[in-house]
This record gives structure tokens, C-alpha cells and sequence, in this order.
């Protein structure tokens, strides 16, 4: 197989074993492009990619914009912040009105979950979802997932344990869904209020002890607690949140065994993560990043492939 | 389905030694030189080659892998997209003396992408086109060997099939056949 079964990556449920399996696989050749003294390919020179973001990213926004040009595509960026958005205009003619300008791929990021699905729907481009509300997050599913296979060999068989805010965090769904594909066992940890209240019926463990989560797990994706999406106070405060559920260089010496720390970012360091855990060796956080353009440039280039 | 044998292993294995006999001609010590074998077939005979400089000179040259995958000009042209293979070059091209190495010379257009996927690993010195099968009168570029083991004249109709011992075949050996019609 050298093909994607899809159009668009509107989320890792919608795609299969084999697709993710391609995308690491031609990861695995855009990685060793990104350590080359010229870091470029001209592979997608006749293409013409929109980054529609409605809402604000940091390193996703980057990752893509610097894998679109380490691709040689042309990229417009667009953000709703100072857009006619405000004014009024709906999400499908402010797409349609970039579309007019001939682009071929909309990488978007926005807050109302199924929003690209709407799109991939209604318009002619591939749609790479960039993150849709508390929905999905497919490109960061794939480079953490990408980024366990490189540090310990294989993602079968493997116990993940995902910790913190899983109630409202997009990474987590996908996740849940990029592990299981691939044979990975996976555990939510979480204050009780933070975990939604059916996701046992996912197939995953639930824990409310983060100690005894590190101790299950061989690798611990630790979350952001999402205070902007929290309408209502989840917890008494955020000290006390991280006396309960924080990860600390301690909790890990407790262990028997080298546990692997992951972060998608941007980390609130003293809250669900310590600096002496997130700058220790068992963190693979910046590797994760590096990973981040490897992976957006396969997806890219490989929904670029598909007739 | 008709086949013609276009080199037997006894001619193959020939050819690679003249090969050498002509890389230490032309290269001497080898001092500014590398071996590229260019995916997905190139490496085989690469392979088969360094080994067997080691052999007649006790020289050990440079050698690396290059795939022209992300710089051919038929993406999204083709129903399905090539598989990129592994790039393995330890080195920087930047000054050397380049043989890129393949098994069989056709339209010219994956040497043409090797050579655009070389730059992002320096400016070389100078490229040399090794082939052990040149199909003559097939070229959409003007691309030439400098080393070849065998011309031959081909149908746009026909396969060339090269069979490797090491991929599982009884010997090495290289074929013409007709492509199977749907």
C-alpha cells in the first residue's frame, strides 16, 4: 500500500491501521530529510495550502506552516482573530472564498468539534483537521504515537496511561483511538470531574490515583489542564490540583522501572508537570516536536497523493 | 508470456569487474570519490560492487544509499504515489567525485530527480552514471551513462526484469518480457 484510503484526516477513527502505518513509515523518510544540510523537497511545488485557524495555536500552527514548506508548497495563513469572521460572515463562505483563490489543501484548527467534516462535505480540498474543539487532534495522535515507536521500538503491546484534563482535551480522543489501533493498552488518570463520564465504554482503564497510573503505565502523556475551555470550576484550585494529580521527580524514583514522559504542549510547569520531570531524561517532549513536522509532512504529502 | 535473457550470472558477474577495473582507471585511490546506489534498485548492485573493489583494490570507498522519491516530477500524476525508501548517506557531497549507480537505465527521469536530491547534500564535483542495462532510443531526457554493462533495444510494450540470488531467485539474472495486457 502506498496510498491512503481517505481524502482528508478529519480525525484518527476515520482512518485505518494500514494508513497510520504509511504515514509513520514516510515520517520515518521525511525525518531523515529534516537532518539534511538543505531541508527541502520540492514534492509538493505545485500545490497551494491554507492554514485556517480559528482559533489560537502556537506549535501546530508552526509545525504545519514549516512542514507545507519544507514541501515547497505555497502557503496562505489565515486566522480568525483578524478576519472577516468577525464581521459575520459564515465558516463555508469564508472557506469558499480562500477556495477561490485555487487552493488544494485547508489545514484547520477550530473550536466547534465536526467542523472540518462539515467542510470535507461541502468543499473540494483535503481538509487536514489541525484540532476541532474537544474533538480530535490527528496530526498530534500520530507524532506521539510515531514518537513512542521511536523511543521504544513498537507501540503493541505497550501500556499508555493518559493524565489530567481528558474531559476536554482533543489529544486525548485521538489518542485512545491512534493506540488502540495499534495494539497499545491504554488508561485515563484524572481528577473525577475531568474524566468524561462514558469513556470506559472506549475500551480504556479508568484511574483516579496518578501514582498507581505511573506505576501501570510504560509511558505517561501527561495533559494540560485547559482552564479556557472550563466554564465552571472542575476542581478547588489549580495548587491543589497539582498536589493531587501533578507529576513530579519523585512520584518517578517511587517506580521500579524507567517510565517514558510525554507533553503535546504548551506545559503549565509546577501544575500537571514539574521541570525536574519535564527537563529529565525520561521526558521525550522536544523529540515529540521534531517528530511533529516529520509526521504533518507525510500526511501532507501523502493526501496530496490521492487521486 | 515471452521472455529473453538479456544477462546470464556468468556476465553479470563479468561486467561488475570490469566496472571496478574501470572506477580504479578513471578514480585511482578513489580520494574525493563516493558510490551512490539510487533506490529502490540502485543498492543491490552497489552492494555487489563495493565489495568487490574491496576485493581487487583492498580500497574501502565511501558508499550510501539515495532515494529520489520526493523529487520526481510524476507525483500526483501517477493513480498511485511511489513509496519513498531509506536515504543512508553519512557524508556531504559537497566537492566529491559522485557515482550514482542503477540497474537499469530507462526514460532517465529517476537519474534526473537523484541528481536534484543530491544538491540538498552539497555541490558535487562531478556526477558519473553507472547502469549494468541501458535501454537505448527510451530517454525523455538527455541522460547518458558513463559506465554500462549492456545496451539494449527495448519496446515501450517491454519489461526489463532483473532477478537478484539474494531476493529469493535461483541466480542473478536479467530478462526482457512482454507487460501483461489487462
Amino acid at each position: 500500500m502506498s496510498q491512503l484510503s481517505t481524502r482528508h484526516l478529519l480525525g484518527i477513527k476515520d482512518i485505518t491501521t494500514e494508513d497510520i502505518q504509511l504515514i509513520f513509515e514516510t515520517a520515518q523518510n521525511f525525518k531523515e530529510v529534516l537532518n539534511r544540510p538543505i531541508k527541502k523537497v520540492p514534492s509538493l511545488r505545485d500545490i497551494t495550502i491554507a492554514n485556517i485557524f480559528f482559533e489560537n495555536s502556537t506549535r501546530t500552527r508552526l509545525s504545519f506552516e514549516l512542514a507545507e514548506k519544507r514541501l515547497s508548497a505555497d502557503v496562505i495563513n489565515f486566522s480568525s482573530a483578524s478576519s472577516s469572521v468577525k464581521k459575520g460572515e459564515t465558516l463555508i463562505d469564508t472557506v469558499n472564498n480562500i477556495l477561490s483563490m485555487k487552493v488544494d489543501m485547508v489545514v484547520m484548527r477550530h473550536s466547534s468539534p465536526g467542523s472540518p467534516h462539515f467542510l470535507s462535505k461541502n468543499i473540494k480540498a483535503n481538509i487536514i483537521n489541525a484540532g476541532d474543539g474537544t474533538h480530535e487532534h490527528p496530526t498530534q495522535a500520530l507524532l506521539d504515537a510515531f514518537s513512542i515507536r521511536e523511543k521504544l521500538g513498537d507501540v503493541a503491546g505497550k501500556k499508555v496511561a493518559i493524565i489530567g484534563d481528558i474531559l476536554h482535551s482533543r489529544v486525548a480522543l485521538s489518542n485512545i483511538f491512534c493506540l488502540q489501533k495499534l495494539g497499545a493498552e491504554v488508561m485515563v488518570c484524572g481528577p473525577i470531574t475531568l474524566l468524561p463520564k462514558h469513556i470506559a465504554s472506549l475500551g480504556v482503564k479508568v484511574e483516579y490515583d496518578v501514582q498507581k497510573a505511573l506505576e501501570w503505565c510504560d509511558v505517561a502523556n501527561v495533559l494540560r489542564i485547559q482552564l479556557e475551555r472550563q466554564q465552571i470550576k472542575y476542581f478547588p484550585s489549580l495548587r491543589e490540583y497539582s498536589l493531587y494529580f501533578g507529576v513530579n521527580k519523585k512520584m518517578l524514583d517511587r517506580l521500579d522501572k524507567e517510565i517514558v514522559i510525554m507533553h503535546p504542549g504548551p506545559i503549565n510547569r509546577g501544575v500537571e508537570l514539574n521541570s525536574d520531570v519535564a527537563d529529565s531524561e525520561h521526558s521525550i517532549i522536544l523529540n515529540q516536536v521534531e517528530n511533529g513536522v516529520a509526521i504533518r509532512m507525510a500526511v501532507l504529502y501523502l493526501l496530496a497523493g490521492v487521486k | 508470456m515471452q521472455k529473453r535473457i538479456v544477462l546470464d550470472q556468468q556476465q553479470i558477474d563479468i561486467i561488475l569487474k570490469r566496472f571496478c577495473h574501470q572506477l580504479i582507471e578513471n578514480h585511482d585511490t578513489f580520494e574525493n570519490t563516493v558510490l551512490l546506489g539510487l533506490q529502490p534498485r540502485g543498492p543491490i548492485v552497489l552492494d555487489k560492487l563495493v565489495k568487490l573493489l574491496k576485493e581487487i583494490s583492498g580500497i574501502s570507498v565511501p558508499f550510501g544509499y539515495l532515494d529520489a522519491t520526493f523529487h520526481r516530477d510524476d507525483f500526483r500524476r501517477r493513480d498511485f504515489p511511489l513509496q519513498a525508501n531509506e536515504t543512508k548517506i553519512d557524508f556531504l557531497l559537497e566537492g566529491k567525485k559522485v557515482i550514482l549507480v542503477d540497474d537499469v537505465l530507462y526514460k532517465g527521469r529517476s537519474v534526473r530527480a537523484a541528481m536534484d536530491a543530491m544538491i540538498a547534500f552539497g555541490r558535487t564535483q562531478k556526477v558519473e552514471l553507472m547502469v549494468l542495462v541501458d535501454r537505448k532510443y527510451t530517454r525523455d531526457y538527455p541522460i547518458m551513462p558513463d559506465y554500462f554493462g549492456v545496451k539494449v533495444n527495448t519496446l515501450e510494450s517491454q519489461y526489463v526484469v532483473v532477478e537478484w540470488a539474494e531476493k529469493g531467485f535461483e541466480k542473478d539474472a536479467i530478462w526482457i518480457t512482454e507487460k501483461v495486457k489487462n
